[in-house]
């Protein structure tokens, strides 16, 4: 084989240089270098391997196998990639396998041979027609032998290179300038055409078909003129049954033997059908948008009567509102717009605006359509449902049917008289047990006695200090006023009564001083000629300020309240014929509001803040407490019978007790809209009356029935007004007449009214 | 006694609920499925009484279901369905993941599907109970009928909601159950009295929708997927209480009217039909084809207890909506282009008038503009070039006017250009006491036959000066509760002014005026006497009676407050129209 090879190159090698002689032009065809290289290559076999081994030793193999990669896609037109493989491959063999050369030369002599070939037929062809004769490609020029460098390299010698022979090629001895080439541009009519050769260093002028390769080239046509772009295309493969095969290959067996692959297929998909796992395709029944008489049969099913089901409200219906062109009253104003847009949408009376289209064309669509229909939806299936009993009731039905206020007559109706006199506002009051007079003590440290019927001053006593609270002697014999300012409590004996009666009291109180020695909490004195003139008679000084006093009914005790949250100190009672105080109680039990006597049997009642306690003062014990139900007692009262209390509290409330019953209010009435001062029971009509800060008092009707079996009723009968609200300070005191239905009220605005 | 101890929250109402999420994890479904089969199944949640002992002691907010109905919601076939949904869709993604386009083909062919008829029949054993519920079904289905075909939804969803509209569309039509229609800024509002149960749904405008991004289409595709089933059934059967072909066909006289023009312009084939009968120009056929079912007089059962009067009365309201059935018949009309066909086509054939529109709006018409017979042309626009003399051009208002107000109305005030009356809602019934706009009692006067004044103005008057009466009324209580507190203050003032002098330390300057004559009026003190006694009463009411009449009274005070805020609004608005008016004038 490599003989041949060689024999036909040397053929090769005389046509070639026979033909180089006969033309002698100063190009080459592209066959021609191709085939000195592969001279070269020949070369390389023995003597430039062992050069490249050392070389391509410190190349590691990864690199190697990128570079043949890359260059994988190299096609044969590529000579010199395809030797640069060869040159790797045979590399790699080496390195592979140390010295089995044999095997590589024989690989490298194969490839030789095909390339020759495939020259063999480019041989042929030049020698049918010589179509490199115009190759003018420089690429090919060997008359420098430098080869493919950068011709810089030459730049600091004189030559430029070497020719075939190996001689010199020198540089021209002078180079263009600017000006030459100017000169040159100027005057030479072929200066366009002309190129300069950087291998050889020299103009060369191109031809006219040169110039016309150039411009066909330029503008994308083939070079060759004759060349037919549109050649009709022969099809290779085609629909024609052609009698030859492509291949000469003989059939596989696997094309004449059944599948096993598809065998193994098949019965997987046999046995999966067998299983069920894979079912028949369907046939689509259209039954789903086929509808038939569903309720041909009707049955109460179980859902019917399903007890809990609750059914979805229906939408409310729409109101003129809502209309495209609503009547004009319906349209918001720019303040309701404002208010509208201002407020939480949820908290809108309707979710959109009325607005007004003068016609239906003009009516846009409605933006949140979608979104209502959703929450709809939502509503209908996320809303937690309930029955909700909606009350159908008349309100009048409410309103319990109570006796006309008519046919409980008498009670006070009218406001009839005004005393006036006091500057300050007027703590408290009290009537005499005649009914004639009435006493009252105010801010402004005077005790004013008026007569009732006339409401003329009688008398004023100047007592110098504000006073809290003023109470009348209860007993008809004896004229005496009980006055609390700060911590002493006074004794006045006003000498308004007939003279046996002022002579009864002036003896009562000189009776028997057996106690001063006794230093307790509180001392008893007779008072000074100045004040005697006024008529006051006995000091009771008290520990502490001094904020109620109250008579027993028999006329002989009186009870004192001092407030005080941290002693036991905070009860006294005094017995004024004897001029004897005590503390009835040894322990703190809240802070005493206000106290009161039983009317007729030895009770006493002790109001603290929550609760009313009644203590039994024969037995000294505590019979009862009675719980409030509010947040503050301000005031209490006993009815005459004794068996009913009731409580005024500074949260509103009056709290009504029936002492046979229970410990809790039997009628709690929030009659009052600010907090009750003062509650009084009438002695002889079943009438209470109540007074608050609101500026009314309001007169109920409370019969109490003998029978334990009938509850007290209880008719608000009157609502009195009259008072001026002053620092939100209304009424501070209400008190009846003793005989007479009329009640008095004194107030924040220093008066005293009397309604009758 | 002894015994064990009970354990709290082991009997009662705590065993009766059962939360969402432990309910979902009885049924072993996924949230949204879960979602799906409460839907269809109509299952919500209840709101316990005792909240705290039914969520045992703790006060979170949950949502409650009755155990019963999740233990009813084990048993259905559905849920079964459900889990090979979820199945079929993982298969599908596998099939997909390996790119095995013949498993996907075999699956998607094999997709599971369910029905839910007899979920319709268990949620409504009679067909009554069924019409109670179809409001929110239309509404729905309306809805989905409007949509694009693209997006949202599938297309046979809205195809098949199309179609099941039509057919009620046309099932109304043919037996005359429309009584109400409004329009509305939200759509048209329509009512129908079927089987005695009113019906109303909303349709909206024809419009393009803006989908909205904060709507879950699952939820209401979900819906829609009951509904159209509900509605489907609901029109088989009311299509053959009325021995109409379902589904629907077009009687074969009017179907060969119909045929003469070319259809295929239209619509493709298979979508001519449903067109067609969407245009709701013919009648439908009937089963059995009688020519004209001869009125049926109803015999008079009189039932006991019932006297003479009331039986009269109810025969009026008869024949009253006989009336209002044919409230139309006689009458052609013609729609111009731009006026709603499908809406205007369905009422004006709801009672009982012919109606036709151009050719090339839509498929169907029956009659030309050129017809003579025309008496009313229903135009929405300023004006129209060519007119004819012998028919009527109005706005469309008047159509749904007169079916409100159930009379033909005067067709002056409803001409092209003329500022329409406001359109009122028929669905308002005024109570005693309650605000009637003044049109609305205009169309009272022509319901009882009154003729309008010939004066407008003096009518105009009229209205006024009763309007005022009626304030004048309402405000009499109020009025004198100010007068006595006025009276009070004054009294408290001059007193006041003594105070002062004699405070000042002036002695009363004494002098003697004529007294007056105090005129008490018996009938005004007896009133006063009553109220202070109702005052005094109310004063002694319990706690809870007295909050109950609190807000029964705050209520109806508000009502009065609303009425007069409305009645002085519309006043102000006439005075002005008036001063505009008079200047236009001079």
């Amino acid at each position: 084989m490599e003989e041949q090879s060689r024999n036909m190159r040397s053929s090769n090698e005389q046509t070639e240089k026979m033909k180089k002689a006969r033309e002698k032009t100063t190009k080459r065809s592209k066959e021609e270098e191709k085939e000195e290289e592969e001279e070269e290559i020949f070369n390389f076999k023995n003597k430039p391997a062992e050069e490249k081994e050392e070389e391509d030793d410190d190349l590691s193999d990864s690199e190697e196998s990128v570079f043949s990669g890359l260059e994988d896609s190299g096609s044969d037109s590529e000579e010199d990639d395809d030797d640069d493989k060869e040159e790797d491959d045979e590399d790699a063999a080496e390195e592979g396998d140390g010295s089995d050369e044999v095997t590589v030369e024989s690989q490298n002599n194969q490839q030789t041979e095909e390339k020759t070939k495939k020259k063999k037929g480019g041989v042929t062809g030049q020698q049918q027609k010589d179509e490199y004769e115009q190759d003018s490609s420089d690429e090919e020029d060997i008359r420098n032998t430098v080869g493919n460098i950068p011709m810089e390299w030459y730049k600091d010698f004189p030559h430029i290179g070497y020719n075939l022979d190996g001689k010199k090629i020198y540089k021209p001895i002078r180079n263009k300038d600017e000006l030459d080439d100017f000169l040159d541009k100027m005057e030479n009519p072929d200066y366009w055409r002309t190129v300069h050769d950087k291998q050889t260093a020299r103009d060369v002028v191109l031809s006219d078909e040169q110039v016309d390769l150039v411009n066909r080239l330029q503008k994308g046509q083939f070079g060759d003129v004759n060349f037919n772009e549109y050649q009709p295309t022969v099809e290779f493969f085609s629909n024609d049954v052609m009698i030859h095969p492509v291949t000469n290959r003989p059939a596989d067996k696997r094309s004449f033997i059944p599948s096993l692959i598809e065998k193994e297929k098949v019965s997987k998909l046999v046995h999966a059908i067998k299983m069920g796992w894979i079912k028949p395709r369907r046939v689509d029944d259209d039954s789903r948008g086929r509808f038939y008489d569903l309720w041909a049969n009707e049955d109460s099913s179980i859902l019917a009567n399903h007890k809990m089901h609750l059914p979805a409200p229906k939408t409310p219906l729409p109101g003129h509102q809502e209309s495209y062109n609503p009547p004009p009253e319906y349209l918001l104003t720019e303040e309701e717009l404002a208010v509208w847009e201002q407020q939480d949408p949820s908290d809108r009376k309707f979710p959109f605006v009325p607005t007004r289209f003068s016609n239906l064309r003009q009516v846009p669509a409605y933006q949140r359509f979608i979104h209502e229909r959703f929450e709809r939806c939502l509503d209908l299936y996320l809303c937690p449902r309930q029955r909700k009993m909606r009350v159908n009731v008349n309100p009048e039905d409410l309103i319990p049917n109570l006796p006309k206020p008519k046919d409980l007559q008498p009670f006070p109706t009218t406001q009839s008289l005004v005393y006036r006199g006091h500057s300050g506002l007027v703590r408290s009051i009290s009537v005499s047990p005649t009914g004639q007079w009435l006493a009252s003590g105010s801010d402004d440290g005077s005790v004013r006695f008026w007569e009732v019927c006339s409401s003329r001053c009688m008398k004023t006593v100047q007592v110098g200090g504000a006073v809290k609270s003023v109470a009348w002697n209860p007993n008809p014999s004896v004229c005496l006023l009980a006055v609390a300012l700060d911590s002493v409590v006074l004794v006045l004996s006003p000498s308004l009564a007939d003279r046996q009666v002022v002579s009864s009291s002036e003896r009562l109180l000189s009776g028997e001083q057996e106690s001063t020695e006794e230093a307790g909490p509180v001392t008893w004195s007779d008072t000074e000629e100045e004040e005697q003139s006024q008529g006051i008679r006995l000091k009771i000084q008290h520990p502490k300020a001094v904020h109620q006093v109250v008579w027993h009914s028999k006329g002989d005790y009186l009870a004192s309240v001092m407030p005080d949250h941290s002693s036991h100190l905070q009860v006294f009672i005094h017995q004024v014929s004897r001029r004897r105080s005590q503390n009835p109680f040894r322990k703190n039990k809240g802070l005493v509001q206000c106290v009161s006597f039983h009317p007729v049997r030895p009770y006493f009642f002790v109001a603290t803040q929550r609760s009313v306690r009644i203590y039994n003062l024969v037995k000294q014990e505590m019979t009862k407490k009675l719980q409030a139900n509010s947040k503050w007692i301000s005031s209490m009262a006993v009815h005459p019978g004794g068996d009913h209390v009731i409580c005024g509290s500074y949260d509103c409330k009056l709290s009504w007790f029936d002492l046979d019953l229970s410990t809790k209010p039997y009628k709690m009435l929030r009659h009052h809209k600010k907090a009750v001062r003062g509650v009084a029971y009438h002695r002889n009509y079943p009438l209470f009356a109540s007074a608050s800060d609101d500026g009314s008092v309001i007169v109920c009707h409370g019969t109490v029935f003998n029978d334990l079996l009938q509850n007290p009723l209880i008719v608000p009968v009157k609502v009195l007004r009259g008072h001026v609200i002053t620092h939100d300070l209304g009424i501070l005191d209400v008190t009846f007449h003793p005989t007479q239905p009329w009640v008095f009220s004194s107030g924040a605005d220093a008066t005293i009214r009397l309604f009758t | 006694m002894g015994g064990l101890q009970k354990k709290k929250f082991e009997r009662g109402s705590a065993t009766n609920y059962i939360t969402r999420n432990r309910a979902r994890k009885k049924l072993m479904l996924s949230l949204p499925d879960f979602r799906r089969l409460c839907i269809l199944k109509g299952i919500y949640p209840h709101e316990p009484k005792h909240k705290k002992k039914v969520n045992k002691g703790s006060t979170a907010p949950r949502t409650f279901y009755l155990l019963k109905d999740i233990r009813f919601l084990l048993h259905e076939p559905i849920v079964g369905k459900f889990r090979e949904y979820k199945i079929f869709v993982r298969k599908l993604k596998k099939a997909y993941g390996k790119t095995e386009w013949s498993a996907v083909e075999r699956l998607k062919g094999n997709k599971p599907t369910y029905k839910l008829d007899h979920i319709i029949k268990e949620r409504y054993p009679s067909f009554i109970d069924a019409l109670r519920d179809i409001d929110d079904a239309l509404c729905m289905c309306f809805l989905f009928s409007t949509f694009a075909r693209t997006g949202k939804c599938h297309v046979q969803t809205i195809q098949l909601c199309k179609r099941l509209t039509v057919e009620w569309m046309n099932y109304v039509v043919a037996a005359r159950a429309l009584t109400k229609v409004f329009l509305s800024i939200k759509g048209i509002y329509y009512q129908a009295e079927v089987m005695g149960q009113l019906i109303t749904w909303l349709v909206p405008y024809q419009f393009s929708h803006d989908h909205p991004t904060d709507v879950d289409y699952r939820v209401m595709a979900t819906f829609t997927e009951f509904y159209t089933t509900l509605l489907g059934f609901v029109n088989f059967r009311l299509y053959h209480s009325l021995n109409l072909l379902y589904p629907p066909k077009l009687d074969s006289k009017a179907e060969l009217e119909l045929k003469e023009e070319n259809e295929d312009d239209y619509a493709m084939n298979s979508e001519c039909y449903i067109e067609k009968l969407s245009a709701l120009s013919a009648t439908l056929a009937r089963v059995v084809s009688t020519a004209e079912e001869e009125e049926a007089q109803l015999d008079q059962f009189p039932v006991e207890g019932e006297d003479m009067e009331r039986m009269e009365a109810r025969e009026q309201e008869q024949r009253k909506q006989e009336v209002q059935k044919k409230l139309f018949e006689g009458l052609k009309f013609y729609l111009n282009r731009e006026v709603p066909r499908e809406s205007l086509a369905f009422i004006i054939r709801g009672f009982g008038g012919e109606v036709s529109w151009d050719k090339s709006a839509y498929i169907g018409s029956t009659y030309e503009v050129t017809d003579e017979t025309i008496t009313h042309h229903i135009v929405d626009r300023p004006n129209i070039d060519k007119q004819y003399i012998n028919r009527y051009y109005i706005q469309p208002q008047w159509v749904y006017d007169c079916i409100n107000s159930k009379i033909r109305l005067p067709v002056e005030d409803y001409f092209l250009g003329v500022t329409l009356p406001p359109h009122l809602s028929p669905f308002v019934e005024e109570k005693e006491g309650d605000y009637v706009p003044p049109e609305k009692m205009k169309i009272m006067a022509l319901q009882r036959g009154e003729k309008p004044a010939q004066n407008q103005e003096d009518e105009e008057e009229e209205e006024e000066e009763e309007g005022e009466d009626e304030e004048e009324e309402e405000d009499d209580n109020e009025e004198e509760e100010e007068e006595e507190e006025e009276e009070e203050k004054a009294e408290e003032k001059n007193l006041k002014k003594m105070e002062d002098q004699r405070s000042q330390g002036k002695s009363l300057q004494v002098k003697v005026t004529p007294g007056k004559l105090k005129v008490e009026n018996p009938a005004r003190l007896e009133q006063e006497e009553k109220a202070e006694e109702k005052r005094l009463a109310i004063m002694m009411m319990k706690k809870k009676e007295k909050y109950l009449y609190d807000k029964i009274m705050f209520g109806k005070k508000r009502k009065v407050r609303e009425a007069n805020k409305l009645t002085a609004k519309r006043k102000a608005f006439d005075d002005s129209e008036k001063a505009k008016k008079k200047k236009t004038r001079k």
